[in-house]
């Protein structure tokens, strides 16, 4: 088991999250073995060859679209006041991974991250820390001096993110460069080419190869996998990537780069958070979700928890199962946060930028 | 483990001003009826009285009648269309601005959730307005021969279950086409048709064109009985609509009847199993069920039902039942201790023919008519839950092997409203749809109403389209090259 101060940690009071009692075991403690078995279980056989796995992703209960995003627009319509919003506006920031991936970055515009990720709230200890900062591989080392014993998780872009496009030793040799720079948390992407021309054993193998370097660490950090669902086109593809993912042993499924439009939505959330149950229910084994891109207002960042709770359910509220992949939420929640304690509103000038 | 309690959410009831006691709505002005008996009208949900309401006997049904006749003949029949067009646009509008009074209101006279009566009840109601306005200059052209005339006096009877939006259904098509109307709301849901009395005269409306008598069964009849009505429009159950046929048997009077029904969901084994969940849920706890093309009885393929059936408690067990006024809230109260007495009783018998009952576990209030969302297992065809229409929350699941097993139980019933497919595979969708009778065939969805598209029913459910280009031959004379 992984100390419970690894992931998630936090100041906060509205959560506490074990891995142990609540979830069973988190998904990156399996050992390749095992998720290979899972993967079998699940399939109903051992056979996990390219016909094999096509079989199972195409036998997948298909999506209707517009059901998908009528249920997507009801769940948005929740209102959410007063002391459930105050829950709800700390539990976002315990599940924000405050990002920042641009070319422009420097050690100190990563620095200046880690900072505000430390005190989201100068003068009120009270607020929540974020579970993580995520950055590019080459600002790992600043990222974890900046850290120091905070909690704060490290996570990092990996695998020739965003596109994936280069070959599996250079995007292994990326992931391998981030974690033993001393990331605990690896975002990857999968090849969307190879997906969509129906290589999916291209896929797994992709995955479960960057799992194996992830466990190359002491404590083994956890694999995001990002599907990019802006490049998959239909929610049929969501939901097969997904299952994919989850088969080849991530412990998150992401949703985008933030890099291709659209990112994040709230049907493709929808349609992963019922991957994951419905994984759960098969495996036993509880994975992640993290929507990312396009998440600006805690108004949106609350349509999402609000999702969490009816799809999946309540077990999946924790920083341990779901993240926001964001740079500016953090900001808005903030300024809701002191609209709720003041009962006014402030601006902009009343919040650090980072 | 943390728990994400929603908080309160209460919508405000100060939108909207309830009078102690209402009048009857007769050429354009609120008035005492002729024997000054009155019924009080309740909340549903805390049972406290809301009003003291006017019951409308013979002689005022017949001032009202009177009054539509002078209205038809003098200023509305003759009206261009163009002109008539305009009323109906500017209702349509009026109802649209003032949709959060209209919603509270249907709320708290019905029961039904805040969330359905301000995203589909009054919405819709406006759309239907906005949609017949546009036909009113095109009656010509509209398939019915050249100059197609109207009846004159529709005498209109509409039901508690969507009070506002049967209302819009029934007087919107009557008057784009040039008739005059005499509606009768249901005895325990007038408020909103009284607030629209209230919006009409907001739209100068000229006096009688629209004229709103309230009451019980009686005031009903008394509208239908009425030798001055050219054309009866009801909604309502069977037994009702039943009688109304004979009545009018032999008479001049036409008729549009929208009745009762039992409608199968049918669920394949490739459906979109996600979204079949949500259907199912929406075509029977909509409304709390208290919808009379509610998706009643579920059909769920054999190799599929087990997998369907526990998917839809887990889902169940997140509906939100109770505050109709929160909006947070999915299902709400029951119009009525009548309806819950039937919904009640009709369970029971299901109990005791052996169906296995399951009811999600939620608390329901104290006050107030309610029952928990139920789903009745192994249910078979002969059981009265799975032939007679309930009603309420209450769903009855039933298997089947081949998709003409599907079509034969599906159509094994004295209904003909509604029915849905759930499947990825267009053909199938088709040749279903080709063999279910029912008037509306709902595929991949269900309960989706827009103005343009036909209602009504096959068999017993009744004759007579509501809405879309349909929706006007029932109000409408076809003219001929004379």
């Amino acid at each position: 088991m992984p100390d419970a101060t690894r992931l998630g940690a936090m100041t906060s009071t509205v959560t506490t999250p074990s891995s142990e009692s609540a979830h069973g075991p988190h998904p990156a403690d399996r050992t390749g073995a095992q998720v290979a078995a899972d993967a079998a279980a699940v399939i109903g056989t051992a056979d996990l060859s390219e016909a094999g796995l096509r079989r199972f992703l195409q036998g997948l209960p298909g999506v209707d679209r517009v059901g998908a995003d009528g249920r997507a627009a009801q769940l948005g319509t929740r209102s959410i006041k007063t002391s459930a919003k105050a829950w709800a506006l700390d539990l976002t920031i315990s599940m924000i991974d405050l990002t920042t991936l641009e070319g422009a970055d420097t050690a100190g515009k990563v620095r200046s991250l880690v900072a505000k990720a430390r005190t989201p709230e100068p003068g009120d200890a009270t607020c929540p820390r974020p579970a993580a900062v995520c950055v590019y591989g080459d600002m790992v080392t600043v990222a974890r001096d900046a850290i120091g014993t905070s909690g704060i998780n490290v996570a990092a872009v990996a695998t020739a993110f965003p596109s994936g496009r280069a070959g599996r030793e250079v995007r292994l040799a990326d992931t391998r460069d981030a974690v033993a720079a001393g990331a605990d948390e690896i975002d990857m992407v999968i090849d969307r080419g190879a997906f969509l021309s129906g290589h999916y054993r291209k896929v797994y193998d992709d995955i479960v190869a960057v799992r194996e370097v992830c466990h190359e660490a002491d404590r083994p950090a956890h694999l995001k996998v990002i599907l990019e669902t802006g490049e998959l086109a239909t929610y049929d593809n969501v939901r097969r990537a997904s299952w994919l993912a989850m088969l080849a042993g991530a412990d998150f499924i992401k949703t985008s780069t933030g890099k291709v439009s659209p990112a994040a939505t709230l049907p493709v959330t929808v349609i992963m958070l019922e991957a994951v149950r419905d994984f759960l229910a098969t495996t036993g084994v509880q994975i992640g979700v993290k929507p990312a891109g396009g998440i600006r207002t805690a108004k949106d960042a609350i349509k999402y928890l609000v999702a969490v709770n009816e799809v999946a359910g309540e077990a999946w509220l924790d920083p341990d199962y779901f993240r926001f992949g964001a740079s500016s939420l953090l900001n808005d929640v903030l300024l809701q946060r002191q609209k709720l304690a003041t009962g006014a509103y402030s601006g902009p000038d009343y919040v650090t930028i980072d | 483990m943390p728990r994400f309690e929603y908080a309160p959410a209460p919508e405000s009831r100060a939108v909207v001003d309830i009078a102690s006691s209402y009048g009857l709505f007769i050429d354009g002005e609120f008035v005492e009826s002729a024997s000054g008996g009155s019924l009080k009208t309740i909340n549903p949900a805390t049972e406290e009285s809301l009003a003291d309401v006017a019951v409308a006997d013979e002689s005022d049904v017949d001032r009202a009648v009177r009054a539509a006749r002078r209205a038809q003949e003098k200023v509305w029949g003759p009206m261009p269309g163009a002109e008539r067009a305009k009323y109906l646009f500017r209702i349509a509008r009026l109802l649209a601005e003032r949709s959060r009074e209209f919603a509270v209101l249907e709320v708290l006279d019905n029961g039904k959730p805040i969330r359905e009566a301000r995203d589909v009840d009054v919405p819709t109601a406006a759309a239907h307005f906005f949609y017949y306005a546009g036909w009113a200059d095109k009656l010509d052209h509209a398939g019915f021969g050249p100059s197609p005339r109207p009846h004159g006096v529709a005498g209109q009877v509409i039901p508690w279950n969507f009070p506002l939006l049967m209302l819009a259904w029934k007087i919107a098509p009557a008057l784009a086409t040039g008739n005059t109307v005499v509606l009768k709301p249901a005895e325990t849901t007038p408020l909103t048709a009284l607030l629209f009395a209230d919006l009409l005269r907001q739209a100068e409306l000229p006096p009688g064109v629209v004229n709103i008598v309230t009451g019980a069964g009686a005031t009903g009849a008394a509208v239908v009985a009425h030798p001055g009505v050219d054309k009866v429009a009801f909604t309502g159950s069977t037994a009702v609509g039943k009688r109304i046929a004979k009545e009018i048997a032999g008479t001049r009077k036409h008729a549009t009847l929208e009745l009762g029904g039992k409608a199968a969901n049918i669920v394949f084994d490739d459906a979109p199993i996600d979204q079949a969940i949500e259907g199912i849920v929406n075509g029977i706890f909509f409304n709390q069920g208290q919808v009379c093309c509610a998706g009643s009885r579920l059909l769920v393929q054999e190799s599929v039902a087990e997998e369907v059936v526990e998917r839809l408690k887990a889902r169940l067990g997140t509906l939100r039942v109770g505050d109709p006024m929160d909006k947070n809230t999915d299902v709400g109260a029951i119009n009525s201790a009548a309806q819950l007495a039937r919904i009640t009783d009709l369970t029971k018998a299901g109990e005791e023919e052996g169906a296995v009952r399951w009811t999600a576990d939620c608390a329901l209030p104290e006050q107030g008519f309610w029952f928990a969302p139920t789903v009745f297992t192994d249910v078979s065809a002969a059981h009265r839950i799975a032939r007679e229409e309930i009603f309420g929350p209450v769903l009855s699941v039933l298997t089947f092997r081949t998709p003409a097993e599907a079509v034969a139980k599906a159509n094994n019933t004295p209904y003909g409203l509604s029915a849905g497919i759930w499947t990825e595979k267009g053909s199938r969708i088709l040749s279903m749809a080709d063999k279910l009778r029912a008037g509306v065939v709902w595929a991949n969805t269900f309960n989706r109403f827009d103005p343009t598209s036909p209602f009504g029913g096959y068999k017993e459910s009744g004759y007579g389209r509501e809405g879309g280009r349909h929706g006007l031959a029932s109000y409408l004379i076809e003219g001929s090259t004379r």
